[in-house]
């Protein structure tokens, strides 16, 4: 098993926020529901440019991973810092600031209902204010384009299937060009080929834009796929890495068991691994 | 039905009072502080307002003409028929337009707001909201509270102006009352401080209505049996609180203002 590396303070901390070495840190977080303990003593660290892909069975805290580093949730105990900056002890309202600069696919989406495609999409941009109605539209068009939507700019999020939801979630979370990308089982519940153009979507965000990013999911295949494919502008579609060159893909995998973290490494890693549980999980 | 220990249930009970306490206050709070929702405060004050005009327009002018209908027979016993615009209104300004208008709009708006707020917070679009870093509080619960306030205080208006055309309407057609009689009766029985009360009680009742109901919208949980549930306990705790508030209002008011 590969050991969760270790974080110092002056390592997050040191540099400018542009530079900053590791983009999302834990420090031995805790944090437990009434009296069930959900994770205990989470350990890692996400570099620039990296994807880290997060396993684990249900109810094991994956999502509560994704929460804790948009500040949705406040750990009982350890230190977390994203983007340069820790939030553990932040307020709920010095938070936003930083939000904006991250962007959230939820698990079912979560897109605005009373809202229509356009809105939902645009929603960062509106609630900055004092925008034109071309410094919405085009940004809106450019990323409905880019998860090839174009066309259900007016519809309602009812109007359109599970499929189109996600990638109108995805449109939503990167309109403003984040830094940092979370999703929470984004292809959960979706048809093989549907969760295929997901996952190619979200090879495309990594490979187009070079957008960290945590991604929690059920589907080892998904991540597999990640870490094999390339996104070719030319295509316009996913392509598979020739095996010499899969290391290259900043991709990495986490792996918890009873809120603990039992591995954190790279693919060659996961695939070798001695540990019976780990071999049991990805076989 | 889980059974609840009392310490537990008592636990359960401060929290929440805690949690209502805070968000009443940070409604307000954020008034006083930048983003201010202009244009959400309007869509609200559409929606509460004249949305709920059609039942306040029938409940005052039903509840005005009741008034009248009821009192008259009394009345006419003791030959002070003449009476009866006094007592229509000053039972509609000072109690009964509040009241019944605070009541009717509980039951529309607050299960609304308890429902709405209750099903974003169910599907994670209050979550997602705070990601794409708009503060819920801000967006969602400070509008409807202002929009309601501003809103019951008017409305409150057109139930007593109808209550007291309702009642007219009564007396001069079934009791043969002279119309400048009645309204001039009317308008002299009132005194500042009935006005006061009846002015004060809505501003209230519109406070307690709109953070009632995004309270339990803004904590509903446990999917749409969660959502009903949170739904039927708005218009339950927020029509108990408006009679309770009345009731101390009122007789703090008739302290204060020294009533016979």
């Amino acid at each position: 098993m590969a050991a969760p590396p270790s974080v110092t303070t002056t390592e997050v901390l040191s540099g400018t926020q542009a530079s900053a070495p590791y983009l999302v840190v834990f420090e031995d977080v805790v944090l437990a529901f009434e009296d069930t303990p959900v994770l205990n003593g989470i350990s890692f660290r996400l570099s620039k440019g990296e994807t880290k892909a997060i396993f684990g069975v249900a109810g094991s805290g994956k999502s509560t991973i994704l929460k804790l580093t948009l500040g949705l949730l406040k750990p009982d105990s350890g230190h977390i810092y994203v983007l340069g900056e820790e939030i553990t002890e932040r307020k709920e309202e010095d938070l936003f600031e930083l939000r904006r600069r991250i962007g959230m696919v939820f698990q079912e989406s979560a897109l605005f209902d009373s809202l229509t495609v356009r809105e939902n999409v645009a929603f960062r941009l509106l609630e900055e204010g004092n925008v034109t109605e071309e410094q919405v539209d085009r940004p809106v068009r450019e990323v409905l384009s880019f998860v090839e939507l174009e066309n259900t700019v007016d519809m309602y999020p009812s109007e359109l299937s599970g499929g189109m939801r996600r990638r109108v979630a995805i449109a939503r979370a990167m309109i403003t060009r984040p830094e940092l990308m979370l999703y929470d089982s984004p292809t959960g519940g979706l048809d093989p080929v549907t969760s295929t153009t997901i996952i190619e979507l979200i090879i495309k965000q990594r490979d187009v834009f070079k957008t960290s990013s945590l991604l929690v999911t059920h589907r080892l295949q998904d991540a597999f796929m990640m870490a094999t494919h390339y996104f070719d502008r030319k295509s316009n579609h996913m392509q598979p890495l020739p095996p010499g060159m899969r290391s290259e893909v900043p991709m990495g995998f986490l792996i918890l068991r009873d809120g603990k973290i039992i591995f954190d490494g790279g693919l060659g890693e996961l695939v070798h691994t001695q540990d019976e549980y780990i071999r049991e999980y990805i076989s | 039905m889980e059974l609840v220990s009392p310490a537990d249930f008592a636990k359960d009970a401060v929290h929440a009072v805690q949690d209502y306490t805070l968000l009443a206050v940070q409604s307000v709070g954020n008034l006083f502080r930048h983003p201010r929702y202009y244009a959400d405060m309007l869509y609200q004050a559409d929606q509460i307002g004249f949305g709920s005009l059609p039942i306040v327009v029938l409940t005052g002018l039903s509840i005005g003409a009741e008034l009248a209908l009821n009192s008259a027979n009394t009345l006419q016993r003791f030959g002070s028929l003449s009476l009866i615009g006094q007592l229509v209104s000053v039972g509609m300004v000072r109690e009964l337009g509040p009241i019944i208008t605070g009541l009717m709009v509980a039951g529309r708006n607050a299960s609304g707001m308890a429902s709405e707020l209750g099903s974003m917070r169910v599907t994670e679009q209050i979550d997602a909201m705070r990601a794409l870093g708009t503060d819920p509080m801000k967006k969602l619960v400070t509008p409807r509270v202002a929009a309601t306030v501003f809103m019951l205080f008017f409305l409150t208006i057109i139930s007593d102006l109808l209550g007291l055309f309702g009642g007219a309407l009564i007396s001069n057609l079934l009791f043969r009352m002279d119309w400048h009689q009645y309204w001039s009766t009317s308008w002299q029985i009132l005194v500042f401080q009935d006005v006061f009360m009846g002015l004060l009680k809505p501003v209230l009742f519109g406070f307690v209505i709109a953070t009632i109901g995004c309270y339990y919208g803004m904590t509903a949980r446990g999917g749409t049996q969660g959502v009903g549930r949170a739904t039927t306990q708005a218009v339950v705790a927020s029509s108990v609180l408006i009679l309770v508030v009345d009731l101390l209002v009122t007789k703090l008011l008739m302290t204060i203002f020294a009533y016979q």
